[in-house]
């Protein structure tokens, strides 16, 4: 039944508040963090759209895994077993290690290193912003995922958590151009921020006076000085110093760790505070400690 | 018989899931906008039903699932909202091939006006690459218009 006359408010009246309402949610969300509370829910809302993109995946891979063949799944298996023996031992020595550390650090009083509490998650494969670098994991405040956690892969430090819901997450990657991380240089301890590029493979040291020693091949390690993410983990290898002196600061690009662009898997982190609720103790990830 | 409301909806939602489906790597810089292409389809066939507010829902959901800024798509989508139903009658007597030539400029708007407000937000950086879409929207539109068509047809939605 099409109204011959439209009733309600003018087109250019609604368009008007649509634009104002649209620019007021925009300061909002951007300037004032007024939507952090809710964001929860709203990602909560949504999230069925998102298992729903991710199921064409989830399917193709579950196929390709389930009609693969059994020599190469014996192949995949032998490979395991045989880095898991490889892991196994350098655990033993690196028990032997933290032992030795623990009673050094008792013999100086300084406060023992605690083990953190890890996950494994899987990140679903969804589109995001392209104009920023995030992924989307399928763990949410149901498995205690909070808000600025830390998410590692096996080979470094990959972002943190900057959105949650119920049953997903979002995490911004340390590549992201609003996202920077404290970190030092693990040869000579000297400390910097390296500041996402907005390229999946580049991270830049901000702020580097042309004097400090920083060589091509430095490895840089998590400081843990902005209190969000856990000291000592690798983030990324310095592969090119320019040291311009007409520029203020030297130019200084490192290559992340993680392997940003083909990520699976990755490990979230549990600082020793902050503990999930036991309510929700889902079963560790044995073999990952 | 089912409100055509309702019927309306799943095809939104339908195009939603497609927008945050993801491609092989290969074709994914030419992704067609679902979502901007079944909303300009029905703000121009049925403007009672889907209108300003349609758009603003749907761009504010895009913003939530893209991990956006709030509002950046609401208000892209409303202001195209608002450009489809200003037009309406004229665009609905194009011929397929001229509308989908509207489609590609109110593309191009949505995609500019998108890098715009999130680089005065955020410093982001121009893709080039997403203005491969326009074409892709393009070309799509007359599929898109076609299907629709059929569907509404299809289904008595008025």
């Amino acid at each position: 039944m099409t109204p011959l006359f439209a009733n309600g408010p003018a087109l250019q009246t609604r368009a008007l508040f649509a634009v104002l309402l649209a620019f007021v949610v925009m300061f909002l969300d951007h300037r004032v963090e007024g939507f952090d509370r809710v964001r929860p829910y709203l990602n909560s809302v949504v999230s069925p759209i998102i298992y729903a993109a991710n199921f064409p995946q989830k399917f193709f891979n579950w196929s390709s895994e389930s009609l693969s063949s059994r020599s190469d799944l014996l192949a995949e298996n032998q490979r395991l077993r045989e880095s898991y023996l490889v892991l196994n031992e350098r655990i033993q020595r690196m028990e032997f290690i933290q032992r030795e550390n623990d009673r050094l650090r008792a013999l100086l009083d300084s406060p023992l290193r605690q083990d953190f509490r890890k996950m494994v998650t899987e990140v679903m494969a969804v589109e995001n912003n392209p104009t920023s670098h995030q992924l989307v994991l399928n763990r949410g405040i149901a498995d205690g995922v909070f808000e600025g956690q830390p998410v590692l892969d096996e080979n470094g430090i990959v972002g943190q958590i900057t959105e949650v819901s119920r049953t997903t997450s979002r995490v911004l990657l340390i590549t992201d151009h609003t996202h920077a991380i404290p970190v030092r240089i693990e040869r000579n301890q000297v400390r910097s921020i390296a500041v996402g590029s907005g390229s999946l493979s580049r991270l830049e040291l901000a702020y580097v006076p042309h004097s400090t020693d920083i060589r091509e091949g430095d490895i840089l390690l998590s400081s843990g000085l902005g209190q969000r993410y856990p000291e000592g983990y690798p983030v990324a290898q310095v592969t090119s110093v320019i040291s311009n002196e007409g520029q203020r600061f030297a130019r200084i690009i490192a290559r992340p760790f993680a392997q940003l662009d083909r990520v699976r898997y990755l490990l979230l982190l549990w600082p020793p505070q902050k503990r999930p609720t036991d309510k929700h103790q889902t079963p560790m990830a044995s073999g990952v400690k | 018989m089912i409100g055509s409301r309702f019927l309306i909806i799943i095809t939104l939602l339908v195009a939603l899931i497609l927008e945050m489906l993801p491609l092989p790597e290969q074709i994914d810089t030419y992704r067609p906008d679902w979502l901007l292409l079944v909303l300009f389809y029905w703000t121009i066939a049925l403007p009672n039903r889907c209108g300003i507010v349609t758009a603003w829902l749907c761009g504010f959901l895009l913003d939530i699932l893209l991990g956006s800024t709030l509002g950046i798509n609401a208000l892209v989508y409303s202001m195209i909202a608002f450009i489809a139903l200003a037009n309406y009658l004229k665009i609905r007597n194009l011929s397929l091939w001229q509308q989908a030539f509207i489609v590609a400029l109110v593309s191009a708007f949505y995609h500019l006006t998108d890098y715009w407000v999130q680089h005065f937000l955020t410093t982001a950086y121009f893709i080039p690459q997403e203005l491969w879409s326009i074409l892709i929207n393009l070309l799509m539109w007359p599929v898109i218009f076609v299907v629709l068509r059929k569907y509404r047809r299809g289904l008595r939605i008025r």
